[in-house]
C-alpha cells in the first residue's frame, strides 16, 4: 500500500500497485464497455440478414412438428421450398406424432403437424378447444419395417399371427415359443416411444387393437437407437419407417417378410405402392391449421409441399410418392379451402 | 519396525537407544510411501481423464475431417456458411451456429447483472439471518436442479404465461439463463469471498463509504473469478439440449434468427437431429462435424475468459 488516502476523481493517477488506482478506472471502463458490445452485439442480431438476395415475394415463418418418420420428408420439401422463397424461414422439429398434436399443434404453436398415422378423438378435441382446426393430407406412403439382426439366420417371414405373439402385451418371451425350432433364446426387444405413430400403427395393425403394445421393450423416439440396438444382438427385433431401413442397408441388420394370408411379401418401395405389403403398408399425413392458411407463407409452403408429394423426392427419403391423380385431388381439396379462407 | 511411524514413537521409548543411519532410513522410507502411493494415484486420476477427452477428441475429428474415409472432409469452409440439408455433403451448421451465438449474447446480457448483483448483495450488504441461510440454501439447491425441470419452467413462465413467442431467441435465452443463473451468482460470490477481509478494513479505516469500497476495492479484486464463473456458465448454457426441446426450439431450420422474438435453432438441437437422420454419413460425418464445431466453440469462449482474467489481473 502506497497511497494513504483515496484519490479525488480529478487528481491524475500517477502511479500504479495500489489496490485502487487507474487500473480500475480502466477496468470499470473496459467493463462498461464489454457490456455495450454485449447490447450492442445482440441489437446487431436484430439486424443482420442473412439473405440479401432480394426474394421480396414472401417472408415470415412456418413452423412444423411431429412424427420422426415424416421428419426426413419435411426437412426434405423445406429444404426445395427455400430455394424458391428464400426469407421464409420454415422450422421442423421431430417430436413424434403425438407430442406435436399434444405440445405443439393443438396449442396453436404450429402450423403443420406431420403425422404417421390418423388424428386422434382426443386429439381433436385438444384442437377444437383450442380454435385450430386440422385439415388432413396424406404426403406419402410408408412401409412400416420389421427388422432383426442380420445373423438371425433362423428366420427370414413371419405370418401376421406370429408377429403379433411377438408385440401383443404378455408376449412371448423367447423365439422359440414361437416356433419350436428356432433357438431357446430370450427376445431382445426395440420399438417406438407410446408417443410415436409408429407405435400406434404398428399396434393396431398387427395386435388388431389400441394401446395393445407389450411394455417390456426398449421404447425411444430415436429410430437410430433401434437399428444400433438391433444391430448388436443376435436375438433382438425392432421396426420403424422403411426410410430407417433404406438408409441403413449397410448395418448388421434385416428386414422381415411378413406373409399376411397371401403368402411371403418383403417390405419395398414396389410393394407398399401396390398395396401387397400389408398390413404394414401406411398412409403419412401432414395436418394442416385451417387457420393458419391466411398467412400467405404457409399457404404456399402446403401448396409447395402438396406438389412436391407426387415426385422422386419422396422416394429419394425412402417412401412411396403419392400417384399423380391423388395429388391432384389433394390439390383441388386445398384449393376450394383456401378460397373459403380468403 | 512398522510400528515406528511417528517421531513421538521414539522419544517414548526413551532407553536412548542409538539407531543406525540405515535403520533410521528404513524408517524414513515406511513413513513415505503411503503420501507416495497417494500421489501417484491423484496424478493417474487426471491422467485417466485427460485421455478419455483426448481420444474422444481425436476420434470426432478424425470423422469430421473424413481423415481415414475417401470423401473429402466434412467440417469445411461450406459447413459452417450453409443450411441444413437433407444431403449429407451439402449440408451445413450455418443457423444454428448463429443461434446458439445469440443465444449465449443475450443470455449473458440477461444473466449477468442480475446474478452478480445478487452476490454483491448476498456477500456485501447483506446481514446473516435465517432469510438470507434460506436464499443461500435454495440458490445451491436450483444449482442441481435437471435442465429439463427448467426447460418446463421456461414453457409455463415464458410462453404459456406471458405469451412470448414459443422457440424463440428470447424465451431460450431466458429459460437457459434462468438454468445458469445459480452457478453465475455462486460462483460471483466465492470470488467476492476470496477477497481479503484486510483490503475492506483498510478501506473503511481510510474513511471510504460501503458504496466505495465495494466499488473500488472489492469488485476490482472479485472481478476475474466473477467473468471466469460466468463464462463458464455460458459453456454449459451452449450445450443445454434439453430446455429447448420443451420450449419448442426446433431441430431443423434453414435462417438464422433476424430478432428476438424469431425462432432459433441451436447446435446441440441440430447435432442431435443428424444424429437420428437415417444415412450412415450424417451420423458419423456431420454429426462429428457439427460436435467438433461446438466444442471449437466452448474452447474460444474458454479462451476469452483465461485472457480476459489475465488482462484484469494484471
Amino acid at each position: 500500500m502506497t497511497k494513504t488516502r483515496l484519490r479525488q476523481p480529478s487528481e491524475p493517477t500517477g502511479e500504479q500497485g495500489s489496490f485502487h488506482t487507474a487500473t480500475d478506472h480502466r477496468l470499470s471502463r473496459r467493463t462498461f464497455v464489454a457490456g455495450a458490445g454485449l447490447v450492442g452485439a445482440t441489437a446487431l442480431a436484430g439486424c443482420l440478414g442473412t439473405d440479401t438476395a432480394d426474394a421480396g415475394s414472401l417472408s415470415g415463418e412456418v413452423a412444423i412438428a411431429g412424427s420422426s418418420t415424416v421428419f426426413p420428408v419435411s426437412v426434405a420439401v423445406a429444404e426445395e421450398f427455400r430455394a424458391e422463397y428464400p426469407d421464409v424461414q420454415v422450422s421442423v422439429d421431430s417430436t413424434g406424432t403425438g407430442g406435436g398434436f399434444g405440445n405443439f399443434f393443438c396449442e396453436g404453436l404450429t402450423q403443420i403437424n406431420d403425422a404417421s398415422r390418423p388424428i386422434q378423438p382426443e386429439e381433436e378435441q385438444q384442437c377444437a378447444d383450442n380454435g385450430v382446426t386440422p385439415l388432413e393430407f396424406q404426403v406419402a406412403i410408408d412401409a412400416l419395417t420389421v427388422v432383426v439382426n442380420a445373423e438371425a439366420d433362423w428366420v427370414d417371414c413371419m405370418t401376421v399371427d406370429e408377429l403379433r405373439r411377438v408385440w401383443e402385451p404378455n408376449g412371448a418371451e423367447r423365439w422359440s415359443d414361437i416356433r419350436p425350432e428356432w433357438p431357446d433364446e430370450e427376445f431382445e426387444l426395440y420399438g417406438a416411444a407410446p408417443t410415436s405413430g409408429t407405435f400406434d400403427y404398428l399396434t393396431e395393425a398387427i395386435v388388431g387393437e389400441e394401446d395393445s403394445h407389450r411394455e417390456d421393450y426398449q421404447a425411444t423416439e430415436q429410430d437410430n437407437t433401434i437399428v444400433t440396438g438391433v444391430a448388436g444382438s443376435r436375438y433382438a427385433m425392432g421396426y420403424f419407417g422403411y426410410a430407417y431401413f433404406v438408409g441403413n442397408d449397410d448395418a448388421n441388420i434385416k428386414a422381415i417378410s411378413v406373409d399376411d394370408g397371401a403368402g411371403c411379401v418383403a417390405p419395398s418401395l414396389e410393394t407398399a405402392k401396390a398395396g401387397e405389403y400389408s398390413p404394414l403398408s401406411r398412409p403419412l399425413f401432414i395436418y394442416v391449421s385451417q387457420e393458419s392458411l391466411s398467412r400467405l407463407e404457409v399457404q404456399e409452403f402446403v401448396r409447395f409441399y402438396l406438389e412436391s408429394s407426387g415426385t422422386s423426392l419422396i422416394s429419394d427419403v425412402g417412401y412411396v410418392p403419392m400417384p399423380e391423380e391423388d395429388v391432384q385431388a389433394n390439390l383441388d381439396r386445398f384449393e376450394s379451402i383456401v378460397a373459403q379462407v380468403e | 519396525m512398522a510400528t515406528r511411524t511417528s517421531p513421538a514413537d521414539e522419544t517414548e521409548t526413551g532407553t536412548g537407544t542409538v539407531r543406525s543411519g540405515a535403520d533410521w532410513q528404513a524408517g524414513e522410507h515406511v513413513r513415505r510411501w503411503p503420501g507416495r502411493l497417494f500421489a501417484a494415484l491423484t496424478a493417474g486420476a487426471t491422467a485417466l481423464g485427460l485421455a478419455l477427452l483426448g481420444v474422444l477428441l481425436l476420434l470426432v475429428t478424425l470423422d469430421a475431417f473424413a481423415v481415414f474415409r475417401p470423401e473429402p472432409a466434412w467440417l469445411d469452409f461450406g459447413f459452417l456458411t450453409s443450411a441444413p440439408s437433407r444431403f449429407p455433403d451439402r449440408a451445413g451448421i450455418y443457423p444454428a451456429l448463429l443461434g446458439s451465438i445469440y443465444m449465449a449474447l443475450l443470455l449473458s446480457v440477461l444473466t449477468f447483472p442480475i446474478g452478480v448483483g445478487a452476490a454483491i448483495y448476498l456477500e456485501e450488504y447483506a446481514r446473516e439471518s435465517r432469510l438470507t441461510r434460506l436464499i443461500q440454501l435454495n440458490i445451491a439447491n436450483l444449482a442441481g436442479v435437471p435442465s429439463v425441470v427448467y426447460g418446463i419452467l421456461g414453457l409455463a413462465l415464458f410462453v404459456r404465461t406471458l405469451s412470448l413467442p414459443n422457440g424463440s431467441l428470447l424465451v431460450g435465452a431466458a429459460t437457459v439463463g434462468l438454468l445458469v443463473l445459480p452457478i453465475v451468482v455462486i460462483s460471483a460470490q466465492e470470488a467476492i469471498r476470496a477477497v481479503p477481509d484486510s483490503l475492506r478494513q483498510a478501506s473503511y479505516g481510510m474513511g471510504a463509504t460501503r458504496w466505495q469500497t465495494v466499488r473500488r476495492v472489492v469488485l476490482p479484486q472479485a472481478f476475474p473469478g466473477i467473468l471466469t464463473g460466468t463464462i463458464l456458465a455460458l459453456g454449459r448454457a451452449i450445450g443445454e439440449t434439453a430446455p429447448l426441446i420443451m420450449i419448442g426450439a426446433p431441430a431443423t431450420l434453414f435462417l438464422a434468427p433476424s430478432g428476438v422474438l424469431e425462432k432459433f435453432s441451436a447446435m446441440p438441437r441440430q447435432i442431435f437431429a443428424w444424429s437420428d437422420a437415417p444415412q450412415p454419413e450424417f451420423q458419423y460425418g456431420v454429426v462429428a462435424a457439427g460436435v467438433v464445431v461446438l466444442v471449437s466453440v466452448l474452447l474460444v469462449m474458454n479462451a476469452t475468459a483465461i485472457y480476459l482474467r489475465y488482462r484484469t489481473q494484471r
